[in-house]
């Protein structure tokens, strides 16, 4: 028999609300994460598809920083989780480009070491590196973990530095891409944090991808006493006087739990609520989603041209235009993750990925019917992938052609079903919920809309809403 | 529960909490803020790690009592449940 009361219930087991279960099991409390898919992982996981594994999010795990580097959000997660740096095994990237015109004319590298960076910026943009360093100076002294700052324009900030309207762009567009949930601007304290994440810190990853750091996160949490209801959703959070009374499950059990911890998004969370928010719900919805292509190859991308490049962030328009676009795939811009390039010291991994990212139309996949849908597919699928080839080494379509094995695609669709994402939309509401408090007093959110975006920003989320709403019991600081 | 004994346990803590630093050399009388990086999520986390390992309460208003190995022995030694006997 399954219990029914529980100290805390999460919902997710994304890599939020593994990390709030770990925090929260660790320190003896009754904790359940409900979670709807039979996977781990949510936006982060991985499927068997035709014999073959496939990594869903993670092209690269960002702020890395090396052994010994103390005080930057991995050595604050790992601390936090009680989890080894040896246990994560990150291999670090190569390098990567901000590829900018027709054919990537304008090209900034950079790598985990940030002088890289500050050196192609001086010498592309050599009237700009004055500015540059005042804005590398001005990110550096930002406090970016406070939780009640007041939201600046980034764009606002970052032109007071720098000038020249296609260095700006170049800067934003890797930043906007790894985590923004707002269209053409972020909030600048989300600036701050992704430009430290990308570029103060770095890339990397598990030789064995995401796998790697899901079963981690599952074994702290089984050891710490942690349970877990996979394929078990919750279809309802019903309130009673201000509070969170009960939750309803998908099988129609029921639950009560003395704290909630929702990593299903703002807008999802509030459509959850009976009665449902839905005017609350409705003002905040993410529209910002994504296609991926994914080509599995017969030999590594190093054979095609392609061996420095881990990744390429892409853009041919006039000026960067992050922002749901009006047809079904903006090719414009878009970012190429090719994985065997980390740097996994002599390892090779079985066989060679080359994998495309570009904005898409949620609403313009979502209505087709399934024919028209898996054609689709495939039509876009050959644009991307083409469009992405400009900004790479030249390589020959025929030699690509024989050594792709096998593709997958997916679609904001795909998102929205086993993400639960409304719009499919990958970094959820463009209005962040710091604090992670909601209209009822013992629900909170964690992850994607309490604001900290990409693996580790998940799990920072879930560590900090775990330590301030219920071990700490929300105490003002 | 000596002072000394005392001081062990407080390490025994910092080391599972923050495995990466080195805590051979420390000086029980400098601040720990001083001699290691440790920001206030490691702070809360002793706390908390005092309570689950040993029953150990300490209120937000004493934390200023945790500031270095001799303080945390001075402060703590008496709430150690053996205390009494010693
Ligand atoms: C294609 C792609 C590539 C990415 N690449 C990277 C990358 O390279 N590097 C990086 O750092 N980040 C990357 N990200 C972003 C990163 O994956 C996310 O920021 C992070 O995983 C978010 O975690 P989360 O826990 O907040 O939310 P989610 O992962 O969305 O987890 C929420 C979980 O809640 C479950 N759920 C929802 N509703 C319910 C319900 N009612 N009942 C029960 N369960 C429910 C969902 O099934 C899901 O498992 C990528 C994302 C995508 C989609």
């Amino acid at each position: 028999m399954n219990d029914s009361r529980y100290e805390v219930a999460i919902i997710g087991a994304g890599m939020s609300g593994l990390a709030a279960g770990i925090r929260l099991a660790h320190f003896g409390k009754k904790v359940c994460i409900f979670e709807r898919h039979n996977a781990p992982g949510g936006l982060n996981s991985f499927y068997s598809f035709a014999g073959r594994k496939y990594d869903v999010g993670l092209h690269a795990m960002t702020n890395y920083v090396p052994p010994g580097v103390k005080g930057t959000p991995l050595g604050k997660l790992l601390r936090q989780l009680r989890i080894d740096r040896e246990e994560f095994a990150l291999c670090p990237q190569k390098q990567s480009r901000i590829a900018f015109g027709p054919r990537g004319e304008t090209s900034l590298r950079f790598t985990n070491d940030f002088a890289v960076l500050e050196a192609e910026v001086a010498a592309r943009f050599p009237a700009q590196i004055d500015g540059w360093r005042g804005l590398v100076q001005t990110v550096r002294a930002y406090d970016d973990v406070s939780l009640d700052a007041q939201p600046v324009s980034a764009r606002e900030v970052v032109g007071r530095h720098l000038t020249d309207p296609l260095l700006t762009d170049m800067i934003f567009c890797p930043l906007m891409y790894y985590g923004s949930a707002q269209e053409r601007d972020m909030e600048f304290g989300q600036f701050v944090i992704m430009f430290k994440a990308l570029f103060l810190e770095g890339f990397a990853r598990p030789f064995e991808g995401v796998r790697l750091i899901l079963r981690v996160l599952l074994e702290k949490y089984r050891a710490a006493g942690g349970e877990r209801r996979m394929k078990c959703g919750v279809a309802k959070i019903i309130e009673h006087e201000g509070r969170a009374a009960r939750l309803i499950l998908d099988n129609g059990d029921e639950i009560a739990a003395d704290q909630v911890i929702s990593s299903a998004g703002f807008a999802e969370t509030m459509r959850l609520c009976e009665p449902a928010h839905l005017a609350e719900a409705g003002q905040n919805t993410g529209a910002l989603s994504f296609i991926e292509t994914i080509s599995v190859l017969n030999r590594p991308p190093a054979a095609l041209g392609w061996s420095d490049d881990t990744i390429v962030f892409f853009n041919d328009s006039e000026r960067f235009d992050y922002a749901r676009p009006a047809d079904q795939v903006d090719l414009r811009s878009g970012v190429v993750c090719l994985p065997n390039n980390f740097d996994f010291a002599g390892a090779e991994l079985p066989e060679g990925i080359f994998r495309v990212t570009c904005l898409a139309n949620f609403d313009r996949w979502a209505s087709l019917p399934e024919t028209v849908y898996q054609a689709d597919k495939q039509r876009w699928f050959a644009a991307a992938t083409r469009s992405a080839r400009r900004f790479l080494p030249a390589a020959d379509d025929g030699a690509l052609a024989a050594a792709t094995i096998t593709t997958d695609m997916f679609t904001p669709r795909t998102i929205r079903k086993f993400t639960g994402h409304l719009n499919g939309a990958i970094y959820g509401a463009p209005n962040k919920i710091r604090h992670g408090r909601t209209h009822l007093k013992n629900l909170f959110l964690c992850g994607t809309d309490q604001g900290f975006l990409g693996i580790v920003g998940a799990m920072l989320s879930g560590i900090s809403m775990a330590n301030y709403h219920v071990l700490q019991g929300g105490a003002p600081r | 529960m000596t002072k000394d004994a005392c001081k062990k346990l407080v390490i025994d803590i910092i080391s599972d909490i923050a495995p990466d630093e080195d805590l051979s050399g420390i000086k029980p009388e400098i601040r720990l803020r001083d001699q290691l990086q440790l920001d206030s999520m490691d702070f809360l986390d002793i706390v908390m790690e005092l309570r689950k390992r040993h029953g150990i309460e300490v209120p937000e208003a004493d934390y200023g009592h945790l500031a270095s190995l001799e303080s945390c022995a001075d402060y703590l030694t008496p709430k150690f449940p053996d205390a009494a006997k010693a």
